[in-house]
């Protein structure tokens, strides 16, 4: 069970922005990508996330096995905390959302509307939804917005389990979370991007 | 799916759904029709089909732009696209979705509207039964327009251009079949015509609004 990316370009709009991308992960390995704005980290995330195709390169092992947790977490302001939990679950043919209120300690607003939480607990949620999919490979965007210190202990811990069970995870984050991890900066892919512009003029 | 669907209800009908907007709007244009043009029964009762079947499709029109923006905005759209259900699925639950809290209420709101305009008493169960054929034709080409402008900020103008043509068709032979029953005809032919209308978009339309909407949210 591996997620291997070979020589990926990704690009935003037809500009391509990061080329020569390559790595691999196996059960239980994690992958931090760090990067300054706007360098490509959350373009390769919705990639691998099979939202965008790929301009050049393969993506092999993602098929209907990730977990996506983008900027924005989905929710709806109507349900209760519960019933979004509940939902995302069925989507993916899932049951148990205890655990997962456990894990992000959501229990208690567990029958509290989605409008009335604040920003940090709505990131709760968003990410406790990724524990309902029962998807091996998470790919988490900027994780740690809005979420207090002990949030993000809670949320680290969530990440480890998930690897110690077999998971794997891709994270753009600035933040240590203190999880065993390989660090890919995504800056040096920048160079051989530019390249691909310069080569082809237009690229499209 | 069912999730989806049951979802989408709940939405709706909770505080700040929308649902009822349709109806009420199908409601205003309905009362107001007999105001404009005045009060003779025999003209309302030769436009009655007309103007039901006229205000059952913009009260449709006007609910389409929360469709799939909504889901849209909130990141929701992108979650599903990764989840394991197919984009065709999706759009086709949500037209579904769409139909049964706004194209129902339509349909079972005609005949009492009937009454205000005069409806002649052979035209309702015609009324009834277009409307229950046409509508969900109405949703799903709705569905279409909505993944087709679904990243546009205040997109409604362009969905409501793209839609009316392609609504077109399912008006000209909902209405007729409900004016030759008001007027004591057989409607038998454009009801059928109304129905392969509706089966054709039924099978093809959520393919198209598929791919549509998987070519927007790149």
């Amino acid at each position: 069970m591996t997620l291997s990316v070979r020589d990926l370009a990704v690009g935003r709009g037809g500009v391509p922005l990061l080329a020569g991308v390559s790595f691999e992960l196996t059960a239980g390995q994690a992958l931090v990508l760090r990067g300054p704005n706007g360098s490509g980290k959350t373009t390769l995330l919705r990639t691998l996330a099979g939202l965008q195709s790929p301009l050049q390169g393969t993506v092999a092992g993602a098929e209907e096995r990730i977990a996506y947790a983008a900027h924005a977490d989905g929710l709806k302001a109507a349900l209760s905390v519960a019933e979004n939990l509940q939902f995302w679950a069925a989507v993916f043919g899932q049951r148990e959302i205890a655990p997962a209120l456990e894990a992000f300690d959501l229990r208690a607003l567990a029958g509290r509307r989605a409008a009335m939480l604040s920003a940090g607990q709505k990131r709760r949620l968003g990410l406790a939804r990724l524990m309902v999919t029962g998807r091996a490979i998470w790919l988490l965007d900027e994780p740690t917005v809005s979420l207090d210190a002990a949030s993000v202990a809670r949320f680290a811990d969530a990440v480890r389990g998930h690897l110690a069970g077999g998971g794997m995870a891709v994270m753009a984050t600035h933040i240590d979370l203190e999880i065993e991890a390989a660090v890919l900066d995504v800056t040096q892919f920048q160079a051989a991007a530019a390249a691909l512009v310069a080569e082809d003029g237009a690229f499209l | 799916m069912r999730a989806l669907f049951f979802r989408d209800l709940r939405l709706a009908l909770r505080a700040g759904g929308g649902f009822g907007l349709a109806l009420a709007f199908f409601l205003i244009v309905v009362v107001l029709v007999p105001f404009s043009v005045g009060p003779q029964a025999a003209l309302l009762s030769t436009i009655a089909p007309g103007v039901l079947w006229l205000g059952a499709l913009l009260a449709c029109l006007l609910s389409l732009d929360r469709l799939l923006a909504v889901d849209f905005e909130d990141g929701a759209l992108d979650l599903l696209a990764t989840s394991p259900l197919p984009m065709e699925a999706i759009v086709a639950v949500k037209a579904l979705a769409h139909w049964v809290t706004t194209g129902l209420p339509l349909v079972v709101a005609a005949p009492l509207l009937g009454v205000l305009l005069s409806l002649p008493a052979p035209g309702y169960g015609t009324v009834v039964l277009s409307l229950a054929l046409g509508t969900p034709a109405l949703s799903m080409i709705g569905a279409f327009g909505a993944a087709l402008t679904v990243g546009i900020k205040r997109g409604g103008l362009l969905l409501s251009l793209l839609v009316l043509p392609l609504y077109v068709p399912t008006l000209i032979f909902g209405a007729e079949a409900a004016r030759r029953a008001a007027a004591g005809l057989d409607p038998g032919t454009p009801l059928l015509l109304l129905g392969g209308i509706s089966a054709g978009v039924l099978a093809l339309m959520p393919f198209a609004a598929g791919a549509v909407l998987r070519v927007n949210l790149r």
